[in-house]
Parts: structure tokens; C-alpha cells; sequence
């Protein structure tokens, strides 16, 4: 058995990269996610890998899109402005079917903003926040331990369908520091091999290259629907959610990442007042769990979808659940707005007591 | 003559494919594409180089020359090279970029790349315009020189001067070797082409950065035929971006 290890979330990102096999690192600093590039510029040189500290966040993405055409696991790790200057560089990565994982540690906005918690990059992550109608795999921890499994989790769901990969958290779950088991990282038997990816050993007859533009008629169209078949397949088979107390609850509260580890101890809270009440916690933020929303409102049960933004998972809930009744709180993203578990339980007997 | 005593003085290179190019008449992306070529020939390097396209005219790289290739977003060639270089360190890696592409909005993207001394070659093509999308003023359109969006002419007290990149990265540490050349006259294509072969050599043997800034004409949007084109490149544009190898560090 490994050692369990006490570390920040930001750390266990960092851990779980370098186990799943990443060598190749390309960051800029950006608060609250630079503990990230420091782990790693730290460990990589003993793994043989390569870190670079770019003097962009541009430059980082392209720098990941230059690696991961020739084949290797790689990665970049920013905040919310960082993230707004790589969406071109993400756009020709899903275009040019490019794996790679990218982090999050999002921060309050929009401009310069705050450094505080936020979920206020819902949106630009999981509908494409570049251009031309792509999507890449979101994923949201909501604990350290979460950050190292799910990191390496990214890495494979992104070399499985040549999909980029959104590691999305906040300050809460980067900064925290909990217990993390550092269980080793074991290659799931079905990885396709890179057979497309750059060895630089082309000829006039087969040369491999790595691209989005389509000119040719009805060629663009075809490679779109391509990408778009892969996005309804993991939509299949690759959507992760948690339920907590969900069973006999008549309120479905929904949250995710660092919301949600405030609406479960809500959540508790109003079970211990005699509440049935209950947690529905998507994992994969695209594919989004529309599935588990059906099942759990498929009685007439109401959804409260708590976010740290205005309102935007809530749109994809109501989307998924049109005849369920979905309410909102949440708080706009800044110093002080984070909620408290008293603060969503309060909304909890509110919905539970009115309706 | 009889057949057998005949000797081939002038061949297609190896890594260059049999194809028509796309590029208008009397461009010289074609000529420079041909260098190129030769370059990798010359130090047998066809089968494991691999070429980033820049988002310009020269975009399909990967149609003319038989190497894999990797197209990047504009400007940003140099930092997708140096994400295939560090993964493959002792695969050649070259750029080849439009003035639009490297000197305007690729300027951090070469400029640091370079300082890195990250070991790649990069051609970088002046054709003092921006030739894809129609030809609007470049970073290197030349003073008083009408385009599509300087349509009175550049007028360096608003739009600045024509920037100077070779000199300019001359000066990092990073650069092992930089020169301007042109192929406006056959003795300068061969001139072009032993630069482009030093620039390769410099990294294949040196393990270093090299920089080819080549002056290319673009007729189309000069609105001259090809002659014409030509022509300007001698009469106008050496004498703003002069000749020659910039910095040698092996010299
Ligand atoms: C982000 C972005 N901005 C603008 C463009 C449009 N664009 C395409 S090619 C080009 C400039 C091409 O000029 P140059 O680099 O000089 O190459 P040339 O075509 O002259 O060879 C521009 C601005 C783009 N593709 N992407
Ligand atoms: S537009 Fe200009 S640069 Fe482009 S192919 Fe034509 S002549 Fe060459």
C-alpha cells in the first residue's frame, strides 16, 4: 500500500500527472494554480521530462499541441484569463484531434476579477469556449483525492477519443489540503495506440500530419460530424456522477466541485432535520449526467442547483429534466461570496417548506 | 549525344513531391520551397524531419513536402516546434512563416523561441504584405507602400517602420545563426540555398537556432506581373532589408 500523503489539490493535480506518465509540462504562472508548475519543474527533471515555462499562456498551448501531435502525454495548467488565451490553441487542438490535459484552477471575473473561488468558467469549458463548435472532456474533482484520480482519468478519456481534457476546479479544492492516497496509475487495456501521431518519419507516400483545415467540399462538414460522433459516444459511456442520500429524496440539490462539498454537508444538515433531501454531484462535466437527472426527477422530485456563479450548469439541468421543476442559488464569484453550508440549507428548507 | 553519356545537372529534390504547386504565377514560396528541399537532401534528413506550417500561403506545407507536418495556429509555429523538439530531440524540426505570420503576430512566439536557443530551423518569408488574405499591410510593408489597408501609402508616423527581424534576432544569445537572403537572381537563389542548408546544419550538427529570413515577391496583390515583382525586389526591398548573414556563431 502506498503512503497516504497530507497535500494541496493543486499538488495531487501535479502527482496524478506525473504517475499517469506525463513528461511534458508548458505553463505560465498565474495565481491560484502555480503550485502546479512548481511541483512539477521540481520532479520533472529526475523523470527524464521535459518543463517549460513559456512566456505565455499562447505560447504554453501551442507548445501542448506541438507535443501531443508527436504522440506524447502532456500538459498545461492555468486560471481564467490564462484559459481565455489558450481557447484558440484548444479550438485547433480538438480540431486537429490533439489529447492533452488542461487545468483549470479557475478564478473569480471577468477581467483581472479576484483570485477567489469561482464556477464561473462553467461555460466556456464545456461549450467550447473557442471557436467552430467543438467540445472537449470536463472534468470537476471536488476533493484532493479526486484531483490525483481524476487528473490521470483525463489523460486516458483524452488519449481514448483524441479529445482535449478540462481538469476544472477553484481555489477551494486546489488550495485545500487533505489526505490523498497515491495509488499508482494502471493504463486501462483499451488505449489505442498513437499511430497517427509525428515520428517524423514520413515519406512522398505516407506522411502523417496534424491539422483542422478542411477546404475540399463536404470535407470540413464530414470531419465535424466525426468529432461529433465521438462527443454522443462518451455522452454514452464515459459520463461519471454521485449521488448522496438521493433514494427517497423529494428535493435533488445539485452541485459540483467546490459547491458541492458545501451543498453535502447541507445536505446532511437537513437529513439530520428530518429533510429527505439528496446530492446529485456531476463528475464529468461534458458528458454531462443528463441521464441521472431523468432518473432522479422521473417522480416528480424538484432540483435546487447550486452554483458560485449566476446560473449556468442550471441551464444543462433544465435541459436535461424540461418537465422537472429546477430552481437556482447561487452567488456571483468574488471575495466573501463563498456560501456556507448554513446559507444552501436555509435555501434546502425553503424549497422543501414553500413548494 | 547518345542517352548514356548524358549526366543529370538538374533534378526535382528528393523531399520536394511531384506536384503542381497552388501559388500564383511569379511567386516565390515555390522557389523557397524548392531550397528547402535541397536543404534536407543535402544532410539525408527527409525521413525524420518534421514541418510546422504557418497559417499563410504556405499553409500545405504537407502537400510539397513528403515529411510529417503539423499545421499551427498563426504565429505560433515556433511554440508548436518546440513542443515536437523537446518530445523529439534528434528529429530536424523546421518553421516556415509569412511576415504576417512570424513579425506581427508571432513576434513573442519567435522572439522567445529563439532566446531559448531552441535547436530548430526556422524560414521565415518577407513578402512584405499579408498574401492569403488579400493583401493588406504587413510589419514589413515597406514606407509609402500602398496595400489594401495602407491604401495611401504606409505612413511610418502612424504605422511604424518595417521591422527588421533577422537584425533583431541576431542580437539574442539564443541564435546560432540568422541572414537575410533573396531569390531574385539565380546567383542569389544559390546564395538562399546555402543559407537554408547552414540553417539545417546548424541544427542537425550544432544542435542550435537558426533564422532564414528570405525576401519573397507576392504579384498578385503588388498588382505587378511577375517581372515587375521581381524587379522590386532588388530596387526597393534589398535596400531597406539588406543582405547578409546577420550572426554566425560557427563563423
Ligand atoms: C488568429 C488569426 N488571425 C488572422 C487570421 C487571418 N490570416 C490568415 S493568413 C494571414 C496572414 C498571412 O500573411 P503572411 O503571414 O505574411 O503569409 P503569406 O500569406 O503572405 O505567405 C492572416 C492575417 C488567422 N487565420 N488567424
Ligand atoms: S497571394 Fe502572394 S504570397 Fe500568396 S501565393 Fe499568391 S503571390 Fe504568393
Amino acid at each position: 500500500m502506498t503512503k497516504r500523503l497530507f497535500v494541496k489539490g493543486n499538488e495531487a493535480v501535479a502527482m496524478g500527472a506525473l504517475e499517469a506518465g506525463c513528461r511534458y509540462y508548458f505553463g505560465y504562472p498565474i495565481t491560484p494554480q502555480s503550485d502546479i508548475p512548481e511541483y512539477i519543474s521540481r520532479e520533472m527533471p529526475a523523470l527524464g521530462g521535459e518543463f517549460i515555462q513559456a512566456e505565455s499562456e499562447i505560447a504554453s498551448i501551442n507548445m501542448l499541441l506541438g507535443a501531443s501531435a508527436c504522440g506524447a502525454r502532456a500538459m498545461t495548467s492555468s486560471s481564467s484569463p490564462g484559459i481565455s488565451l489558450k481557447q484558440e490553441g484548444i479550438s485547433y487542438m480538438a480540431g486537429s484531434e490533439c489529447p492533452g490535459l488542461i487545468v483549470n484552477i479557475s478564478r473569480s471575473g471577468p477581467g483581472l476579477g479576484g483570485i477567489d473561488a469561482s464556477q464561473a468558467d462553467y461555460f466556456q469549458a464545456t461549450k467550447g469556449g473557442g471557436h467552430g463548435g467543438y467540445h472537449i472532456i470536463v472534468l470537476a474533482p471536488a476533493s484532493v483525492q479526486e484531483m490525483y484520480d481524476l487528473t490521470m482519468h483525463a489523460f486516458d478519456l483524452s488519449d481514448r477519443y483524441r479529445v482535449p481534457a478540462m481538469i476544472l476546479a477553484d481555489a477551494v479544492i486546489g488550495q485545500m489540503k487533505e489526505a490523498l492516497d497515491p495509488h499508482p496509475y494502471k493504463a486501462p487495456a483499451d488505449l489505442p495506440p498513437k499511430d497517427w501521431a509525428l515520428t517524423g518519419s514520413g515519406t512522398r507516400e505516407v506522411n502523417k500530419v496534424v491539422k483542422s483545415l478542411y477546404l475540399g467540399v463536404g470535407e470540413l462538414e464530414q470531419h465535424n460530424l466525426k468529432l461529433h460522433r465521438k462527443y454522443a459516444q462518451m455522452q454514452e459511456q464515459e459520463v461519471r456522477c454521485e449521488g448522496y442520500e438521493l433514494e427517497d429524496a423529494q428535493l435533488v440539490v445539485t452541485a459540483y466541485g467546490s459547491t458541492a462539498r458545501i451543498a453535502h454537508t447541507a445536505v446532511r444538515i437537513a437529513r439530520r432535520e428530518g429533510y429527505k433531501v439528496g446530492l446529485l454531484r456531476p463528475i464529468t462535466l461534458f458528458p454531462f449526467p443528463k441521464q441521472a437527472y431523468r432518473d432522479h426527477t422521473a417522480n416528480g422530485q424538484k432540483v435546487l442547483c447550486v452554483e458560485l456563479n449566476t446560473g449556468q450548469m442550471v441551464d444543462d439541468v433544465r435541459l436535461a429534466v424540461p418537465q422537472a421543476e429546477v430552481d437556482f442559488y447561487g452567488r456571483a464569484p468574488g471575495a466573501g461570496s463563498l456560501p456556507t453550508p448554513e446559507e444552501i440549507f436555509a435555501q434546502i428548507r425553503l424549497h422543501c417548506e414553500v413548494h | 549525344m547518345k542517352t548514356e553519356e548524358m549526366k543529370q545537372v538538374f533534378a526535382r529534390p528528393q523531399a520536394l513531391n511531384p506536384v503542381q504547386t497552388h501559388f500564383c504565377p511569379g511567386c516565390q514560396h515555390g522557389v523557397i520551397h524548392r531550397l528547402v528541399a535541397q536543404a534536407m537532401d543535402a544532410f539525408d534528413i527527409q525521413g525524420q524531419t518534421i514541418g510546422v506550417a504557418s497559417v499563410g500561403c504556405s499553409v500545405f506545407l504537407y502537400g510539397y513536402f513528403g515529411i510529417d507536418v503539423i499545421e499551427a495556429p498563426h504565429g505560433r509555429a515556433p511554440a508548436v516546434a518546440t513542443g515536437a523538439k523537446r518530445v523529439h530531440p534528434r528529429r530536424p524540426v523546421f518553421t516556415y512563416q509569412g511576415d504576417g505570420d512570424l513579425a506581427a503576430i508571432g513576434t513573442s512566439e519567435i522572439l522567445h523561441t529563439a532566446n531559448r536557443g531552441e535547436p530548430i530551423t526556422v524560414i521565415f518569408v518577407n513578402n512584405t504584405t499579408y498574401g492569403m488574405t488579400g493583401g493588406q499591410m504587413a510589419p514589413t510593408t515597406l514606407p509609402s507602400q500602398k496595400t489594401s489597408t495602407s491604401p495611401y501609402g504606409r505612413d511610418e508616423s502612424k504605422d511604424g517602420y518595417p521591422i527588421k527581424m533577422t537584425e533583431i534576432l541576431a542580437g539574442l544569445e539564443g541564435t546560432a545563426y540568422a541572414a537575410r537572403v533573396a531569390v531574385d537572381t539565380p546567383q542569389r537563389v544559390i546564395q538562399a540555398g546555402k543559407a537554408i542548408k547552414k540553417a539545417f546544419q546548424t541544427q542537425v550538427e550544432d544542435n542550435r537556432f537558426a533564422f532564414v529570413e528570405v525576401l519573397s515577391t507576392c504579384p498578385t496583390n503588388w498588382g505587378m506581373n511577375p517581372l515587375e515583382a521581381n524587379a522590386r525586389v532588388a530596387e526597393e526591398m534589398i535596400p531597406y532589408f539588406p543582405l547578409g548573414v546577420f550572426k554566425d556563431v560557427s563563423a
